[in-house]
């Protein structure tokens, strides 16, 4: 009876995790329906960013449950909790620095660096094509 | 006199025991895999950045497209992965039930759980190994990009030096974790724990297990999803 109090008091138990599996299970299969459906979508479309938003959006969701659940942060003390979460905020500023700047960089090598802009749209025959026709040359060799 | 002791339970910070009510070596795990946190975030944060840098970049459907006893020809993106993921889903399900196991001091239920969680994460080893060489033998490595970019440019090698960096370092984890997985059974089919009288030990290890999972939920996103 004692341990039951205790599982009780920790939170979870059998139950819990059973529905946290399925919550995760969901969560999963719903990101790889997305990422099915954005396959055929064209490369930087408005909905297939919307998408992928969404995508970042589940990942934060299957990380709470891990973390919350899982490794049981969500029955800690408040003390603890705050320990752990507040310095994570950080990462709100490093991804929204860190990314724009990236995107900033770009943006100045697109314009400054005109040379390097046009290497980048140049498209690249596929390795296997280049082959295929020159077997085709070296048959028509042959023949 | 009654109002003093009903109150002393209630302040966390009063002295005589921990204001956090876990136990010291769970705490520092905690703030171990909060700096390792960091560790993998700025891994895929510099990926992000280098991302939104470039002007093209590979599509991961057209990458990892292939799985075990395929043709060349395989086509099916994301299926090997997703499997991959559940692997390590479940691997964790089964730790979590090895540490609730362990607080009921149930020690059989402890032994096959921990077995099944080792299994899980050696799958999921073997799972990238494949993948991993795979790779490798379409050409892919540290410094070497065979793929183009999903508009048809050239790619530059960023592409395979994060994955392979990032998800190497994942992976690497994961072994340390079945590591410490088989160190945790041994220590529990010799009684260890049973003279200790508590199964924490195996908390902290279950606590490093769900991290690695946590972590994969990101890279998983990053590398195959985005």
């Amino acid at each position: 009876m004692e341990h039951t109090a205790d599982a009780e008091h920790h939170g979870g138990g059998t139950k819990e995790v059973i529905k946290v599996t399925i919550i995760l299970s969901i969560l999963t299969v719903i990101e790889l329906a997305l990422g099915f459906a954005m396959m055929g979508m064209e490369q930087g479309s408005g909905l297939k960013l919307a998408i992928k938003g969404t995508i970042v959006i589940l990942m934060m969701a299957k990380a709470f449950y891990i973390v919350g659940y899982f490794m049981h942060l969500k029955h800690e003390v408040k003390n603890l909790i705050m320990t752990i979460v507040v310095p994570l905020l950080l990462f709100v500023w490093f991804i929204t620095a860190f990314l724009s700047d990236g995107n900033s960089f770009k943006n100045l090598k697109n314009t400054y660096d005109p040379h390097k802009k046009e290497l980048s749209t140049q498209k690249v025959e596929k390795k296997e094509e280049v082959k295929e026709t020159k077997t085709e040359e070296k048959k028509k060799a042959v023949e | 006199m009654s109002t003093t002791t009903t109150a002393v339970p209630e302040k966390l910070w009063s002295g005589g025991k921990s204001p956090f009510k876990v136990e010291y070596g769970k705490l520092m795990m905690w703030y171990f895999l909060m700096s390792d946190a960091f560790t993998f975030g700025a891994f895929l944060i510099a990926y992000g950045t280098t991302r939104f840098a470039t002007n093209g970049w590979p599509n991961p459907n057209e990458v990892f497209k292939s799985y075990p006893f395929a043709g060349e020809n395989a086509n099916a993106p994301l299926v090997f992965v997703s499997i991959m993921t559940f692997i390590l889903i479940i691997s964790s399900v089964t730790m979590v039930l090895a540490v609730q196991a362990g607080q009921q001091m149930n020690k059989n239920k402890v032994v096959i759980n921990l077995i099944l969680t080792i299994l899980g994460g050696a799958a999921f080893l073997s799972c990238q190994a494949w993948e991993w060489n795979h790779l490798f033998h379409e050409g892919a490595w540290w410094g070497r990009n065979p793929f183009l970019n999903a508009d048809g440019t050239a790619s530059t090698t960023n592409f395979t030096n994060f994955f392979f960096t990032i998800t190497g370092f994942h992976g690497f984890h994961v072994f340390s974790g079945v590591i410490i997985n088989i160190i945790m059974l041994i220590m529990t089919l010799t009684d260890k724990f049973e003279k200790r009288g508590h199964y924490l030990m195996i908390e902290k290890a279950g606590l490093y297990w769900h991290f690695v999972d946590l972590v994969w939920v990101f890279v998983f996103t990053c590398f195959y999803l985005i």
